[in-house]
């Protein structure tokens, strides 16, 4: 009896709440560790990132009205649908970053233990960065944080998912909205999130997933006037620098990259880098 | 023809309910040491729904003995591993919610409309904010790596018996704390039912223990020498006297006490949504809520305004079956309570209140007291200052911002009032001046998790909820 | 065991003998207040010294009445009465005396399966398909109302509003379902608002001394606060409406719980006022047999009995007839019924 042939899976792109192609019709070769081809993924172009911003734009009204306690619950929805495909995105950790087994299994469950992680952030991260101000005069005054709006974030590039996870979640969580260019490399696992982020109640558009030359997409989205914040986790120093001045013509807030450790406590930087302050200043009189 | 609301019964097949239950101690229901048991009725129905056991001093050691050995273990699991659990809770609690609300209905007498969209949202919504603070403590703003107290021994009372196990055991199992909690005497099941929630989840055993019993099992448990953290929510004089028990210990205690909370109406304030604020203060839960609006001080100028607004929409709460999704005010907790409230009333009376209720025709069985308000009173009467704990709303009046502060404050409680203005700065400048520990303004009876909930003066002391809520669990 | 619930008892209030908005003795009562009418400054301060709405608690007890479980033989007294209430409405351009014939076969016969069924209260089209409306319903019972002054922009003059208002009147309508003009009434020009309505409700009158019941529509939506809604409400009913309806259906916001119940307090404290009682009417966006009957129990619980009748309650709406004729036969059949038996129109 001949053995059975696999069906491929067709990667897509992850765009409001939908999975187009790329407006190119290009794709590009996707390679595991030792070189074997492992799929065709889609080639962004400086349209799809446009598209991603709109998308990420119209989300955002939504997302960062949603009350803190529903982004909370969604969140860990996250965590528990991942949890339900954990063997699929331990093959793909393991042929993305040339992994064992084991130490993929280990990526991956880090992976959702930081969902949740960020999940129980959703409600207090207004009690720690926000507060009432002792002014001196008869006014109430409360400072509360607010989030930054459109984040384009580019994946760290060889932590294809804890590292992608550990830069979606945080800015997610606290009300932005995404546009996520994927790990060049290794962007499977992106796309396959965008799957799982699908059916995870997120409203599409909060997090949009793009696949390509890292720093073809980023370009335009860095440059954007309709972007507000740029994570540049993904990016090496010559292209942040670039990417960095682009993104003063409307002062982008923008994360510069660092070495980072994945797998270490989180902490909480990441959550507070992509949110505004707001007081609130209110008389008190009989 | 008329448009009268036909009988719309949730089922009641949705909980199953054994004909008896023992103690949850050590993961296993085992009964008390000297097999005495108690009934829980329906005081809807006066329906017997179960024998529980009565928990004795030696069963409340064993308990305790259990909770410190799990300690051990909890406190020192990971902080992310604690959420985990929690949130298992949590997701648990949202599965099984209309099984819990009815049972709570059932066993409280409270409607469900009641203890299916405010008890079990808040109950899980509970459970699912402390989980995000047990990996999270070290940025609570106690210092770094802040540490559990021990054993958690936890009275509640019966006006919201799941609520206020929430508010009990989230906190304390995401600090690592363990905790012997007791529900009160006339609502015991669902938290026998929080057991089998907890098996479900897969929580360590030990971990959270429940004792079934009356006043002196609570007596018992507060005084357990290897307590280390008492938290009682019930009436200030219960809480004294607990307080008096722990004195000269080490035992970290909060209370959660009574109150008699002014509902503030000015002449400027949204009449409409007043009305219904003062309704859903002094009704909600049939009255048996420490923060009611039990006291309704409104301004002279629009006191008739507020009044016929007031019996108006009091003529519309449908009173009756806690079952009916349509039932706006449920039965009384109890016999005793009744009384307390009966007798309160006639005083009211006595002393020359003026009685009100709508025309409404009670239920034969069960404990049933309508809807009523008293206008007339003074700062002098009983009924303006006991705490009745029933649906009974006692009228005052005041003229000036000034005056109505210094009656809202004129009472040896603290724990909440409402302000009804349309005027921020008048808001800001009354909470400002009110000595309560909760101040809602054009609202009123809102809770949540992140809200930390608690009172001044004899109101009890520590928080609930929130942020500030970790404190009282905390060694800092 | 058997449980009974408070129910409403005669009024507290002493009120005045309720009379109806289109009757003779209304216009006395309206005089009463005539001092607030006076002049701009007066009718200002007296709308802006109506108590505020709070937003939130008006969304959360129109949410909690929501929540009412109407069930058996309250749903079948609930459905025939929404039925009965409907003003069936056809208000596009492509309107011809074809498919308004149509629809006025509809509201007079809503399920051919089951002749028990209720009429609708009238068939609401534009002015001229009143005529044709008029004929197609004969002595039917239903009401022909016309939607009039420019709908649904309103952003005519004066006098084409109330030719407008004359022409539907002289075919026959029996109600006029003006638009007020929201452009004055935001800019705060309220006594032109109020003397507009006024002119219309003369120009609703019948040589034989009868007049048309006027229906005046506030746009809730582009009126965008709750407090605008409740100053528009009081407005219309000094300036004389029989009804106050919620939209045209023309526009994104149309009836909502909220928007409706505060209307129905208006006419509730209105009625407290004056004694005059008026109706209300949400239009535009109630599909549902659910969503009719939520309304019908804001209405119980607001108003109660005496605005339980299409005297004073009415939908605007046209999907709505056929869920409700599905739960009607879901109800007599047991089972579910579907679009293929029902009639579209």
């Amino acid at each position: 009896m001949s053995e059975r042939l696999s069906v491929f899976k067709t990667y897509k792109l992850y765009v409001g709440g939908k999975f187009p192609r790329s407006e190119s019709g290009r794709v590009y070769e996707v390679s595991d560790a030792k070189g074997n081809w492992l799929a065709n993924a889609p080639l962004s172009s400086r349209k799809d990132a446009r598209d991603a911003v709109v998308a990420a734009r119209k989300a955002f009204g939504g997302w960062s009205g949603a009350t803190a306690y529903n982004r909370g619950q969604i969140l860990y929805r996250i965590a528990e649908m991942l949890e339900g495909c954990r063997d699929q995105f331990v093959a793909e950790v393991a042929d993305a970053e040339g992994l064992s087994r084991s130490k993929a299994t280990a990526q991956v469950e880090a992976a959702i233990d930081r969902w949740v992680w960020y999940a129980g952030w959703s409600d207090k991260v207004a009690q720690i960065a926000g507060g009432a101000n002792p002014v001196a005069g008869p006014y109430f005054n409360l400072s509360s944080p607010e989030p930054t709006g459109v984040v384009a974030v580019l994946a760290p590039q060889k932590s294809s998912f804890l590292g992608l996870v550990s830069v979606i979640a945080p800015a997610v969580v606290t009300g932005n909205t995404t546009v996520v260019v994927a790990s060049e490399k290794s962007p499977l696992p992106a796309l396959s999130l965008g799957e799982v982020l699908a059916t995870s109640d997120l409203p599409g558009g909060v997090v949009n997933v793009l696949s390509g030359r890292t720093a073809e997409i980023a370009a335009p989205l860095a440059a954007h006037q309709d972007v507000n914040a740029l994570d540049l986790a993904g990016a090496d120093a010559g292209l942040a620098k670039e990417l960095e001045i682009a993104a003063a013509d409307n002062l982008k807030r923008v994360l510069r990259p660092r070495t980072e450790d994945w797998g270490a406590d989180p902490g909480t930087d990441r959550l507070l880098a992509f949110l505004e302050t707001k007081t609130v200043w209110h008389p008190m009189g009989v | 023809m008329t448009f009268e609301y036909a009988p719309a019964p949730e089922s009641r097949s949705v909980v199953d309910i054994a004909p008896s239950y023992g103690l949850f101690i050590d993961g296993e229901f085992a009964p008390a040491a000297d097999g005495k048991v108690f009934k829980t009725v329906s005081p809807s129905s006066e329906e017997v729904l179960s024998e529980v056991a009565q928990a004795t001093t030696d069963d409340v050691d064993r308990a305790v003995k259990a909770a410190r050995k799990a300690f051990e273990k909890w406190s020192a699991l990971p902080g992310a591993e604690r959420a985990k659990y929690l949130f298992r809770i949590a997701r648990i609690i949202q599965e099984r919610s209309r099984e819990l609300a009815v049972l709570e209905s059932l066993d409280n007498g409270k409607p469900i409309r009641e203890s299916r969209d405010a008890d079990l949202p808040l109950v899980a919504a509970h459970f699912f904010y402390y989980a995000g603070w047990a990996d999270k403590l070290d940025h609570a703003g106690y210092g770094p790596n802040p540490r559990a107290l021990g054993v958690a021994g936890q009275v509640i009372p019966w006006n919201f018996p799941l609520l206020m196990l929430a508010w009990k055991i989230a906190p304390a199992l995401a600090t690592g704390n363990t905790v012997v909690l007791k529900p009160a005497e006339t609502t015991p099941l669902s938290a026998l039912f929080f057991a089998d929630v907890c098996r479900q989840a897969g929580l360590p055993k030990g971990v959270v223990n429940i004792l079934t019993g009356d006043g002196s099992t609570g007596a018992a448990l507060v005084a357990h020498p290897d307590v280390n953290k008492v938290a009682f929510t019930g009436s200030t004089e219960v809480g004294k006297a607990i307080a008096r028990t722990v004195a000269g210990t080490d035992k970290k205690l909060t209370l959660e006490l009574g109150g008699k909370a002014a509902n503030i109406v000015f002449d400027d304030a949204p009449i409409d949504q007043a009305v219904e604020g003062i309704v859903n203060g002094i009704f909600f839960n049939q009255g048996h809520v420490c923060c009611a609006g039990s006291r309704l001080l409104v301004q002279e100028s629009v006191q008739d305004e507020l009044l016929d607004a007031l019996k108006r929409r009091m003529q519309t709460l449908r009173v009756g079956d806690p079952l009916d999704k349509n039932t706006d005010v449920g039965a009384i907790n109890s016999a005793e309570q009744l009384a307390r409230i009966t007798e309160l009333a006639d005083a009211g009376e006595a002393e020359g209140a003026e009685r009100w209720a709508p025309a409404c025709e009670l239920p034969s069985a069960g404990y049933w007291f309508a809807p009523t308000l008293f206008t007339g009173v003074t700062q002098a009467h009983r009924i303006a200052r006991e705490e009745i704990f029933g649906p009974v709303l006692s009228v005052l009046t005041f003229r000036t911002p000034a005056e109505a502060v210094e009656k809202a404050n004129n009472t040896p409680y603290g724990l909440s009032a409402g302000i009804w203005t349309e005027k921020g700065s008048r808001i800001l400048w009354m909470a400002n001046k009110l000595r309560a520990g909760v101040i809602w303004s054009n609202t009123f009876n809102k809770f949540d998790p992140a809200s930390p909930f608690g009172g001044y003066k004899e109101s009890g002391f520590g928080r609930e909820g929130g942020r500030h809520g970790l404190e009282a669990y905390l060694d800092v | 065991m058997t449980l009974r619930y408070a129910r409403r008892y005669a009024p507290l209030v002493t009120m005045p003998i309720t009379v109806p908005a289109y009757g003779k003795e209304a216009a006395g009562r309206l005089a009463s207040m005539a001092a607030v009418t006076a002049d701009d400054g007066a009718l200002r301060r007296f709308l802006h010294g109506l108590p505020g709405v709070d937003a939130v608690g008006l969304e959360a007890r129109a949410a909690t009445l929501g929540t009412r479980s109407i069930k058996t033989t309250a749903k079948a007294y609930a459905i025939d009465l929404a039925l009965s209430m409907i003003d069936l409405t056809t208000l596009e351009g492509a309107d011809t005396p074809g498919k308004v014939r149509a629809l006025c076969a509809k509201g007079i016969n809503p399920d051919p399966t089951d002749r028990t069924t209720p009429k609708v209260a009238a068939i609401c089209v534009y002015p001229d398909m009143v005529a044709t409306a008029k004929e197609a319903l004969g002595d039917s019972g239903i009401h022909v109302a016309s939607v009039a002054t420019a709908f649904p922009a309103g952003r005519a003059a004066l006098p084409v509003k109330l030719a407008d208002t004359r022409d539907a009147v002289a075919a026959g309508a029996d109600e006029i379902d003006m638009v007020i003009d929201r452009g004055a009434f935001l800019s705060g020009r309220y006594l032109q608002v109020f003397e507009e309505i006024k002119a219309v409700k003369e120009a609703c009158a019948r040589p034989d001394g009868s007049a048309a019941h006027l229906k005046v529509i506030f746009e809730t939506g582009e009126l965008q606060t709750y407090d605008n809604v409740r100053r528009a409400s009081w407005l219309s009913m000094l300036a004389g409406a029989d009804f106050i309806k919620t939209s045209t259906g023309k526009v994104a916001v149309n009836a909502t719980p909220p928007v409706t119940l505060l209307m129905l307090e208006a006419v509730r404290d209105f009625h407290a006022a004056t004694g005059v009682q008026v109706g209300v009417k949400p239009a535009g966006g109630i599909r549902t047999t659910k969503d009719a009957i939520k309304y019908l129990v804001m209405v119980n619980e607001t108003l109660g009995e005496p605005w339980l009748t299409a005297d004073w309650f009415r939908f605007g709406a046209s999907s709505l007839l056929n869920d409700l004729l599905m739960q009607r036969q879901k109800l007599s059949t047991g089972r579910y019924s579907g679009p293929d038996y029902v009639t579209v129109d």
